[in-house]
């Protein structure tokens, strides 16, 4: 075991991107042999990331699985140095079982499904390895891996969406999202130069997690440093994390991508923003956090009322739940800008939760529009009827969005508002508020859509395939387990927070 | 002292490559027309074979020649290797194009090699005249590849501006010369950076010397605003020598204008804070024009031109954060041109092979190509992915490494700008990619090049004719090179270490 503790994180990187490499090479004629490969890969990285995960000792905390490699040398010293603490941990089981679906998901795939694939597991490992490593040189480098392939995999594979008076284009949603993401990111490159030049001014110039947070701890960072530098990473990861304003790619670029990648991106993507901010932002610049913090909790509430608001607007299944989307990383934003133990483990269940529930919900929408190919919900009516299961596991998702008890979103939710109302109470009241808006735009597409009264029209509809099932029952299952069960997490992400929190 | 050429057994590789580009010359005489296809080949031999000369000779050698005219080190050995094989990558490329579209293959691969000779000689001079008289090895040479293709007006344009424009910066650049001489009584790299240190302060004539020696690199360089040349003439060369313009002769005057202010102002120390905003605005004007403009292309080349100007920019940051005791912006800015260098080759290798079968250079002309020819527009696609700076390629590791040193040294307002216009890159880059992989295949097929339908008449398909074997090579090996060096770097940098050492530390 020894051999997998050191190895398994670089595995999780280089098994999806040497998995992409061998599909790039194969034959493009065979396409479900393509299909069952991809599956075979993501198999592996899920077995690996669930075993570190139940592998990882809450009770001895801090990094595990440490192990680092010398990459560059003098002048410019970088390590690959990896590892994962209690918040980062959930977040690679979460992508290893998104990872997993999304490619089980995308079996219908029939136009170039080896290049899909291909980039899809660069994407995979781009998340895999913001998770894992310890050194901002190599988190900066996967994080912009994870966004590379967006482009083409929207581009190519997604769909446009008509609406009365315009059409947004499936090239508009990728080059959106694109432009946005790597926008966020001149931030946060920037951020890292500035800490880099600032580390050398005050001690050693390094790149390392390690190195940086330990000079943080001491106060090497004046305030004023952290109050210039706060900013650029509380916006530059905030964009990826659909920090309003700046989330407007998220419901185009979530809508215009084929569902596979929507629930990947929407999925575990965007949780990429949070964790930067939490490990990069608020973990090196405490000081920098705690001026920020009011401001990042307010845009955070805005999320909230803002994505639900915009939510009950929407007559585009999938716009809904971009949106929804946008409004549960309000929740993620408020939890981490709580500095708060509580607010901020829920925070980071809510990143899990919510990439269960998201992408359980992208899935069952993909179905349907696969066989209707409309996603209106004016026109779609009682899909309960042919679509059974489809229907019942959107439910499962729509209730766990809007927080029913037994169901994960219940807890973390619960947490972010008691987080809140111990810090800034009436940002609570609105974002419980906001709660309750997400039941009105969840419950009416239930009612109407799912449960309405049953349109001949859509007597062709077939319920969902069985690998659909599979998919949408598992993730039904997870998210009925930590509902009930939400120690199996907490548990691991209450002390990851502690670690994060001292620093304030 | 010793005598002037006790070690001129140290330039056999120059006298060698000057007489494989002599013997190609007589060859191609004697040689009857359906034989001509051996003449690259035997350049490329030539090459090879002076590059192995190079590295059993000059191999940790340090020796300064004439009287210090030459300088015999790292740096220089370096930049042969660099350009030795670039070389060879540029035959390779033109191949196809040259026996297609061009008349009197021995002189285009003759002056060729005479080209790469000058190159070399700037990356070893340390004396302005003998820089100079480099630059216009190369200059002239150049000047007669882009007129190349005499058919076509655009050549023709392409070819009267850059030799009015090229001969124009070397008498700037000469002007700027005889005035430093006239200051300071010298032109060794090394007598300029004592007599600027005696001096003390800088004097008007030194000034206007300085800023018109930039001026000269200005244009060669093709950065903002000396740059209005560098579009037409990329349009209107022949595809392989739009490609070499690109890459050789902006890496040549890098190279001269490292070793000339690492050599001759970085040591004297105050002068250099003084000057180095210079450099760095033109920086800063450069990246983002350079950037903006190149929004608006429409044709693949002058893309490629803009996109060019804007990395001159990146590099002319890079310049402009040298510091003394620092190597790390010198690795960076290696590091940069040899990653721009395979990068852009990767781009250009398949686009010239699209151009051979079927004469087109416009973006809209790639429609489909993803369709019609996977394996290019792939490649296409990972060299732009690479120049617009993500991994895991050459691009985001050159330019985190160049940019850091940037801010490293001072200059972070300048590193955030470079960050900046490289995100205006992304958007026309992504333009591309959307053409071929999004855009479905143009209906039209009207070319313009009436002359040499030969090998357009074959478009009865859709599809692409594969690359030829010697396009393969060179997509092969620089695919392998920007993967290779966005990965794993560091082999590549303890070789730039040593030689960015030479001219820091090097006397």
């Amino acid at each position: 075991m020894i051999i997998f503790d050191q190895t398994a994180l670089l595995l999780l990187i280089l098994v999806p991107l040497f998995g992409a490499f061998l599909m790039a090479i194969m034959s493009k004629d065979r396409p479900k042999d393509i299909w069952y490969f991809a599956i075979f890969i993501a198999f592996i990285t899920l077995v690996i990331s669930t075993i570190v995960f139940f592998r990882y000792d809450y009770h001895a905390g801090g990094i595990q699985f440490a192990n680092s490699f010398d990459w560059l040398d003098k002048p410019l010293k970088i390590e690959l140095s990896l590892g994962i603490d209690g918040i980062s941990a959930p977040l690679v089981l979460l992508n290893g079982i998104v990872l997993l679906g999304a490619v089980l998901i995308s079996q219908t795939i029939s136009h170039r499904p080896r290049d899909f694939f291909v980039l899809l597991f660069a994407l995979g490992s781009g998340v895999f390895g913001v998770f894992v490593v310890r050194d901002l040189f190599f988190l900066f480098f996967f994080y912009e891996l994870a966004v590379l392939p967006m482009y083409l995999l929207i581009g190519v594979w997604g769909s446009s969406t008509d609406f009365v008076t315009f059409i947004r284009t499936k090239e508009y949603g990728a080059m959106k999202l694109m432009l946005f993401l790597v926008a966020g990111s001149v931030l946060i490159w920037l951020g890292i130069l500035a800490l880099y030049v600032e580390s050398g001014n005050v001690g050693e110039a390094s790149f390392s997690l390690e190195l940086l947070s330990e000079m943080a701890r001491n106060g090497q960072f004046s305030p004023t440093f952290q109050n210039w530098v706060f900013p650029l990473f509380m916006i530059g990861f905030g964009v990826l994390a659909g920090l309003w304003p700046f989330h407007t790619w998220s419901p185009d670029g979530h809508v215009a991508a084929p569902t596979g990648v929507s629930m990947l991106h929407a999925g575990v993507l965007m949780k990429l923003g949070a964790y930067g901010i939490i490990v990069v932002g608020i973990v090196l610049l405490p000081e920098g956090a705690t001026s920020w913090a009011p401001l990042l909790i307010i845009l955070g509430t805005v999320n909230v009322i803002y994505g639900a608001m915009s939510a009950i607007s929407q007559r585009d299944l999938k716009y809904i739940i971009g949106y929804s989307s946008v409004s549960h990383m309000g929740y993620v934003l408020m939890g981490i800008a709580t500095l708060h133990p509580v607010g901020m483990a829920g925070g980071v269940l809510q990143m899990f939760s919510h990439g269960i529930m998201t992408a359980l919900m992208f899935a069952m929408v993909g179905a349907i529009y696969e066989r209707s190919h409309i996603r209106d919900i004016f026109v779609l009516n009682g899909l309960m009827k042919k679509m059974g299961v489809t229907s019942v596991f959107f439910a499962v998702a729509g209730l766990a969005s809007l927080g029913l008890p037994g169901l994960s979103g219940f807890i973390a939710e619960f947490m972010v508002f008691v987080g809140a109302f111990s810090t800034y109470w009436p940002l609570a009241v609105i974002a419980v508020v906001g709660a309750a808006i997400t039941a009105v735009y969840i419950l009416r597409l239930l009612a109407r859509t799912f449960f309405g009264d049953f349109d001949p029209e859509w007597d062709h509809l077939t319920d969902a395939s069985p690998v659909e099932k599979a998919v949408g029952g598992v993730f039904v299952l997870i998210l009925i387990l930590v509902g009930v069960w939400p120690a199996l997490l907490l548990d691991v992400i209450n002390n990851g927070v502690a670690a994060v929190l001292p620093a304030l | 002292m010793t005598g002037l050429t006790d070690n001129i057994y140290l330039l056999t590789p120059e006298f060698a490559l000057a007489g494989v580009a002599l013997g190609i010359f007589m060859i191609d005489l004697f040689l009857p027309q359906h034989r001509k296809d051996v003449l690259p080949w035997l350049s490329i031999l030539g090459l090879i074979g002076v590059l192995l000369i190079s590295l059993k000779l000059l191999w940790g050698q340090q020796e300064s020649l004439y009287g210090g005219l030459l300088s015999i080190d790292a740096y220089s050995l370096f930049f042969k290797i660099a350009f030795l094989g670039l070389g060879v990558l540029i035959i390779l490329t033109s191949i196809d194009f040259v026996k297609k579209f061009l008349d009197h293959p021995g002189e285009f691969y003759g002056l060729l090699l005479f080209s790469i000779l000058g190159m070399n000689l700037m990356a070893q001079s340390r004396e302005l005249l003998t820089a100079y008289i480099s630059l216009e090895l190369l200059s002239f040479s150049l000047y007669v590849l882009v007129s190349y293709g005499l058919q076509n007006a655009k050549s023709n344009e392409a070819s009267i501006k850059y030799i009015i424009i090229g001969a124009f910066s070397s008498a700037i650049m000469l002007y700027g010369i005889s005035l430093i001489y006239s200051t300071l009584g010298v032109t060794h790299f090394a007598s300029i950076s004592m007599a600027l240190t005696d001096l003390g302060e800088t004097i008007p004539s030194l000034w206007a010397g300085v800023a018109l020696i930039v001026v000269g690199f200005g244009f060669k360089l093709a950065v903002v605003p000396f740059h209005m040349w560098a579009p037409d003439t990329y349009e209107g060369a022949p595809f392989p020598i739009t490609a070499y313009l690109a890459i050789g002769s902006k890496v040549a005057a890098v190279a001269l204008l490292l070793r000339f202010v690492a050599e001759g102002i970085l040591p004297a120390g105050d002068l250099w804070l003084e000057w180095q905003i210079i450099f760095a605005v033109l920086a800063a004007v450069t990246m983002l024009l350079g950037n903006l403009v190149a929004l608006a292309q429409k044709n693949l080349k002058r893309l490629m031109a803009y996109s060019g100007i804007a990395h001159a920019g990146f590099i002319l940051a890079g310049v402009a954060a040298m510091a003394p005791s620092s190597v790390m912006t010198a690795n960076g800015i290696l590091y940069y041109l040899i990653g721009y260098s395979v990068t852009s080759l990767l781009v250009f290798g398949p686009l010239i092979s699209f151009f051979n079968s079927t004469g087109q250079d416009d973006i809209s002309d790639l429609g489909g190509l993803a369709d019609r020819n996977p394996f290019l527009a792939a490649s296409i696609a990972i060299g732009l992915f690479s120049l617009a700076g993500l991994p895991i390629f050459a691009g985001f590791t050159m330019k985190f490494y160049l940019f850091t040193a940037v801010a490293q040294g001072g200059l972070l307002w300048l590193a955030g700008l470079a960050i900046f216009s490289s995100l205006i890159s992304l958007y026309y880059y992504l333009n591309v990619i959307r053409v071929m992989y999004i855009e479905p295949i143009p209906s039209s097929f009207d070319y313009d090049i009436s002359t040499e339908s030969e090998g357009v008449s074959s478009m009865s398909t859709n599809l692409i004719s594969r690359p030829s074997a010697p396009i393969l090579i060179v997509i092969g090996i620089t695919l392998i090179a920007v993967v290779w060096l966005g990965v794993y770097p560091a082999p590549l940098l303890e070789g730039i270490e040593v030689a960015s050492e030479a001219i820091l530390t090097g006397q």
